[in-house]
C-alpha cells in the first residue's frame, strides 16, 4: 500500500515536471480552472474563458476532479471538458453530494455548453464575453421532492459572463475580474431540485470573481456567487471562497480554496476546504 | 492671486508629470541598458531554438534585429531611446502570423526575461506595453 502511494506520488510529480505536452497554444493560466458544475472559470462560477488552451483551429480535451468537505456534507465532482477554436466549450460533470453519517448520496449530472461571443480577455479593450447553458439532471430526486422542490428531475441554467485581464494593473501584477449573470431555478445548484414553494420560476443571480497573478503560474483571488432561496423548508445562502491556483504547466492545474457555503439543507454556516485538479491531455 | 494660481497649477502639472513618469517608466526595473540587452540576447537565443518561430527570421539581419529590439524595449519602458525601426505592421506584412505563433513568441519573451532575472512586475509591464501591437502583428 505504501509502495503504491509512493509510486503514485512519483508519477504525479513527474507529470508536473514535464512541460506542456501536446497542449494548445494559449498562454499559461488562460484556461482558468474548473468550476463546481464543470465549466471553465473560477471554482464557484463559470467565466467567459473557454476551457483548455486551444486557440484558433485547435481543440482541447481535459478532465477534472473537485472535492469540498464541510461540517455536514461532502461534494465530489468528476467530469470531462472539450473545446474548439477558443470558441466553443462542452462539458459533462457528475456531482455526488454526501450527507455525513447517512448512507448513499445525491447525484446530479450536468451537461454544459459555452460559446464565446466577443473579445479576448487579455488583448481586446473590452472584456471577453461568453454565453452558456447548464442542463442539470438529478439522479436521486427523492430528497428534492421531500423538501418541496417544484421539479425534482431536471433544470436548465443560462448564463452570460464577462472576463477581463488588466495587464500589470495592480502594482505591476496582472489582475483578472469576471462577472457572470445566471438565470436559474436550481436549489443548491440543483442538488435539491429546481424551483420551490416560495419561488418557482427563474431568478437572476450575480456571480463575481477577482484575482491577481503573483507569477505567470500562480493566482490568488476570491469569488462570490449569489444563489436563489426558493424553498420555505430551508434557507439558502450565497457561496464565497478565497483561493490559490497553481498552473505548473499547461497539462495540469491545482486549486486550493477555503469556501463558505452558508446554510445547506438546514445545516448552518457550512465552510471548509475545497480542492480541485484539472488535466489537459490535448 | 493669479500668480499664485499659476504657480499652484504649474506645481500640480509638474507633480502629474512626475507621477506619469513614475507609473510608465520601468526601464530601470528592466535593469537599464544592460538588462534590456540581456533580455533581447536571451530572446533571440530562445527564438533560434524554436523551429516553428525561427522560420520567420530566415534572411533577417540579426545584428539589426537585435539593435531595433533593444531600441524598442528601451523606448517602451521609458528609457532614453528612440525606436528607429519600421512599423510593426510593415515588419510583419505577408508573414500570416497566427495567434498560436504570436502566443509562442510571448512565451519565448517570458522565458528570456526569466533567464535575465527580470522581476515579475517589470516583465508584466513590458508585456502590457507590447500587447497593443498584437493587431498589427497577427494575420498580416
Amino acid at each position: 500500500m505504501k509502495t503504491k502511494l509512493i509510486t503514485l506520488t512519483a508519477v504525479a510529480i513527474s507529470t508536473l515536471a514535464v512541460a506542456d505536452v501536446n497542449a494548445g497554444s494559449r498562454l499559461l493560466a488562460t484556461s482558468g480552472v474548473t468550476q463546481l458544475e464543470g465549466g471553465a472559470g473560477g471554482g464557484l462560477t463559470p467565466w467567459a474563458v473557454i476551457s483548455g488552451y486551444a486557440d484558433e483551429g485547435e481543440y482541447s480535451i481535459g478532465a477534472f476532479h473537485t472535492s469540498t468537505d464541510v461540517q455536514d456534507f461532502r461534494l465530489k465532482v468528476n467530469g470531462v471538458s472539450a473545446s474548439y477554436d477558443n470558441r466553443f466549450e462542452i462539458s459533462a460533470a457528475l456531482q455526488s453530494f454526501e450527507i455525513k453519517g447517512v448512507a448513499g448520496d445525491l447525484r446530479q449530472e450536468i451537461y454544459g455548453a459555452k460559446y464565446r461571443i466577443y473579445g479576448d480577455a487579455i488583448y481586446s479593450a473590452l472584456p471577453q464575453v461568453a454565453a452558456g447553458i447548464q442542463y442539470k439532471r438529478l439522479l436521486d430526486g427523492d430528497i428534492a421532492d421531500a423538501v418541496g422542490a417544484e421539479d425534482s428531475d431536471s433544470g436548465i441554467d443560462y448564463y452570460v459572463s464577462a472576463t477581463k485581464v488588466h495587464l500589470a494593473a495592480v502594482a505591476g501584477y496582472h489582475f483578472l475580474w469576471n462577472a457572470t449573470l445566471r438565470a436559474t431555478q436550481a436549489n443548491q445548484m440543483g442538488l435539491l431540485g429546481y424551483g420551490g414553494d416560495e419561488e418557482s420560476g427563474y431568478t437572476l443571480q450575480p456571480e463575481v470573481s477577482a484575482l491577481v497573478l503573483l507569477r505567470d503560474d500562480l493566482a490568488i483571488g476570491a469569488e462570490y456567487r449569489k444563489k436563489p432561496d426558493n424553498l420555505s423548508a430551508f434557507d439558502e445562502d450565497s457561496f464565497s471562497d478565497v483561493f490559490i491556483a497553481w498552473f505548473p504547466n499547461k497539462n495540469v492545474n491545482l486549486t486550493l480554496a477555503y469556501a463558505e457555503l452558508g446554510s445547506i439543507a438546514g445545516s448552518e454556516d457550512q465552510d471548509g476546504f475545497y480542492f480541485s485538479i484539472s488535466s489537459w491531455f490535448k | 492671486m493669479i500668480k499664485k494660481l499659476i504657480y499652484i497649477a504649474a506645481l500640480f502639472s509638474g507633480l502629474t508629470c512626475f507621477n506619469v513618469a513614475q507609473a510608465d517608466g520601468y526601464y530601470q526595473e528592466l535593469g537599464g541598458k544592460e538588462g534590456v540587452e540581456k533580455i533581447v540576447d536571451n530572446f533571440i537565443n530562445e527564438i533560434s531554438f524554436d523551429q516553428n518561430i525561427v522560420k520567420f527570421f530566415e534572411g533577417t539581419d540579426i545584428t539589426r534585429l537585435r539593435e531595433k529590439l533593444i531600441e524598442q524595449f528601451c523606448h517602451e519602458s521609458g528609457g532614453p531611446c528612440e525606436y528607429t525601426g519600421d512599423s510593426m505592421k510593415d515588419v510583419h506584412a505577408g508573414m500570416k502570423i497566427t495567434k498560436a505563433e504570436f502566443n509562442r513568441v510571448v512565451e519565448l519573451l517570458q522565458a528570456a526575461m526569466d533567464d535575465a532575472g527580470t522581476p515579475q512586475t517589470a516583465q508584466n509591464r513590458l508585456i502590457r506595453s507590447l500587447a497593443p501591437m498584437r493587431p498589427d502583428i497577427i494575420h498580416q
